[in-house]
């Protein structure tokens, strides 16, 4: 790409004129006010540099105007000069009302969506009331009931906001979300956000908390939810594919990458199988990646991934939908990157990551508490990684030129070379039959686990630096460490308590009825499995009885462990 | 006593509880298998029995927990356990994210070690090692 490094002012006139000035035109359309930017000796910053000095007119192939195939450098004509990226905090802790008050907290300090972590009970999909009381909300919001859920989300507008449910297969905090707007009178179709753990394939592969159903089962409900979504709660996101979990597992950021397409293109050829119409449900996709320390790899690897994704929808799928070729993702700081010793550090990290991500021109964003390796954060912590996000929007300026880092020689020739190493993964899961069948075998646990262990051997080696674990150690005061206060054992009783309260004062004829149709849901294969959870949740069935229902009929997921 | 095993140390590598990150159990094991030891790795979420009864079938020196979350919290009820099925002699060892004020409680219920992230292969490997020849040693004969 060296062929475009110079970047120079955007006025002259080059080869691309007419690009550019569609991409001007697009800009000017969406950007509503254009307030002028100056930095502090100045100069006026544009939105945009691009090369008009561009001989072989490789930059419009290969880069492109933002908003304007291949995407690499950004999906909107505006990027974050227009909207900047949502900030979408992981809470959870407690009580529904514990989470209640801390999420008011947060939106109170500039987050722009929420997003809910529940008890990792609630992950393995089991009822408060048969888990060993020590760990009962220790790392997420109980949320057993449509009660709980209305409790979480008290004075919240569930229609002005985005929410992030983590919420994997059969989604059921979504069932209750859904029916809790149903009883406020809240129109579905207002109702936006993203099941953030719908990618049951990550479960199986990488992180094993969130999978709760058979492989073929969770297939099956997959398919059910998204038609289902499509029709009821058309601006719900049914799919966000995750590359994180991969990432965090030990892939390499290329392999993440690589390995978060193929599941993709996975889902998208089973949606396509079920008669759905690419065209409409490809712009619902969306991705959840890992931001990691390494800086500029990080930058390069969204970049290509961008641009990998914006010719594939047209390449693999035929569809033109410009907005199924938008590269949507989220994306969290990588707690694998965070030290246990001098915990301070880990400010300096998250800010570097964070970096990273708003430069590779992410739509939405959770910075990590720097207390992550020490316990589940605390609010400080918490106000910190918030802060972190704050600054460099508003003081560091991030946000005031598009893909700041296009045109730098290394950067565009990294960009590059991850995409070749990107595509050379997804070739090598389309050779072993596409990435249901590549990890049912465990060659991609295989992948991902060598990975990890070639990391591990060059922190143990020295040959990568760690500061404060193989370099820089210093000796340290433990007391001084941030430490997370537990949800009271009392209040976990009452918990406990409450759901049994709930449970005694239900219509047993209604219940089981609903139970009853969604196992012959499951057993058919011409019953959408989610609309009768939908209606198991209204007869007020718990999580644990419509994921004990789900597992007799669909199977228990066990992980393929590749140790 | 001896001050070496005359058999591979044998090491349960497992995690109990609600979590299912592995990335480090996994790593651990390849520490230990790589270091001659024999090593026993499970799925995650064993209940405190199936560790128990694994442990005795598998007649293991050491089993080590990781906990990435909050499951270490449930390590002194498997102490309990593993005594009541007459494996006192058996170590254990915790590693992953345990605050200091969950070490102390886990030192106190006997556990033999807590491992916290950046500890050194070396030094994992060492103490495991050290560990099963005392576990050895206490071992009740048949």
């Amino acid at each position: 790409m060296n062929k475009i490094a110079k970047p120079v002012m955007s006025t002259g006139k080059g080869t691309h004129q007419a690009a550019f000035d569609e991409w001007q035109q697009n800009y000017h359309a969406l950007i509503g006010e254009d307030k002028p930017v100056r930095n502090r000796s100045g100069i006026k910053v544009e939105p945009l540099y691009w090369p008009s000095d561009d001989p072989d007119g490789a930059y419009n192939g290969k880069l492109g105007f933002p908003g304007a195939d291949p995407m690499t450098r950004g999906i909107y004509p505006t990027m974050h000069r227009g909207r900047t990226w949502s900030q979408r905090q992981l809470i959870g802790l407690g009580r529904p009302v514990d989470f209640n008050g801390r999420i008011k907290k947060i939106l109170a300090s500039g987050a722009s969506a929420l997003s809910i972590i529940p008890c990792n009970s609630v992950y393995r999909g089991i009822d408060c009331d048969e888990v060993e009381p020590e760990i009962l909300g220790t790392c997420g919001t109980i949320i057993n009931t449509e009660e709980d859920m209305d409790i979480c989300l008290a004075d919240i507008p569930i229609d002005e906001i985005s929410i992030g449910l983590n919420d994997p297969s059969p989604f059921t905090m979504l069932a209750q979300m859904l029916v809790v707007a149903e009883k406020r009178g809240i129109d579905w179709k207002k109702v936006t956000g993203t099941s953030n753990q719908s990618d049951y394939i990550s479960h199986f592969v990488a992180n094993h908390m969130f999978y709760r159903l058979s492989l073929q089962g969770a297939r099956r409900v997959q398919l059910d939810t998204a038609a289902y979504l499509a029709e009821h709660v058309p601006n719900w996101n049914a799919f966000s594919i995750v590359g994180q979990h991969m990432q965090q597992a030990g892939a390499t950021p290329a392999q993440a990458m690589g390995l978060t397409l193929s599941t993709a293109i996975q889902y998208a050829e089973d949606c396509k199988a079920r008669g759905m119409d690419p065209e409409k449900f490809l712009e619902r996709f969306t991705f959840f990646f890992d931001i990691s320390i390494s800086f500029f790899e990080e930058v390069a690897k969204f970049r290509a991934g961008r641009r990998i994704w914006n010719r594939l929808v047209s390449d693999r799928f035929g569809v033109t939908n410009p907005r199924a070729k938008r590269f949507k993702f989220h994306a969290q700081t990588s707690g694998c990157d965070l030290t246990r010793q001098q915990p301070l550090n880990n400010i300096a990290r998250v800010t570097i990551q964070a970096m990273a991500g708003i430069l590779g021109g992410l739509q939405s964003m959770h910075t990590d508490g720097y207390d992550e390796v020490l316990s589940t954060p605390t609010e400080d912590s918490a106000k910190v990684a918030v802060s972190t996000q704050n600054i460099l929007k508003h003081e560091a300026h991030l946000c005031d030129v598009i893909d700041p880092l296009g045109g730098s020689y290394y950067v565009e020739s990294l960009t590059d070379a991850m995409e070749v190493e990107i595509l050379n993964v997804i070739a090598e899961i389309d050779a072993e039959g596409g990435m249901f069948k590549a990890v049912e075998s465990g060659f991609v646990q295989e992948m991902i686990g060598a990975s990890a262990l070639e990391f591990q051997d060059q922190v143990d080696s020295g040959e990568q630096i760690v500061v404060g674990v193989n370099a820089f150690k210093e000796d340290e005061d433990a007391s001084a460490r941030p430490f997370l206060k537990r949800p009271s054992q009392v209040h976990m009783k009452q918990q406990v308590e409450q759901l049994k309260k709930i449970k005694a004062a239900r219509d047993p004829a209604l219940l089981n009825n609903a139970l009853q149709e969604l196992r012959q849901a499951a057993r058919s294969e011409d019953i959408n499995v989610f609309a009768a959870e939908i209606d198991a949740v209204r007869a007020g069935a718990t999580l644990g009885e419509i994921v004990k229902v789900l597992r007799d009929e669909l199977g228990f997921g066990q992980p393929l462990v590749v140790a | 006593m001896n001050d070496v095993l005359l058999a591979p140390a044998r090491v349960l590598v497992t995690k109990i509880g609600l979590d299912g990150h592995d990335r480090g159990s996994r790593i651990i094991a390849a520490y230990l298998r790589d270091a001659g030891m024999e090593v026993i790795y499970t799925n995650p979420w064993q209940a405190i029995d199936a560790v128990v009864a694994l442990a005795l079938e598998e007649d293991v020196d050491v089993i080590g927990i990781s906990s990435l979350a909050t499951d270490h919290l449930l390590v002194p009820k498997l102490m309990v356990a593993l005594d009541a099925a007459g494996l006192g002699h058996v170590r254990v060892v915790v590693g992953g994210i345990v605050p200091d004020e969950d070490e102390a409680n886990l030192l106190a219920a006997g556990v033999s070690k807590v491992f916290h992230p950046g500890a050194v292969r070396e030094d994992i490997v060492t103490e495991v090692e050290r560990l099963a020849i005392a576990a050895s040693n206490e071992r009740p004969l048949d």
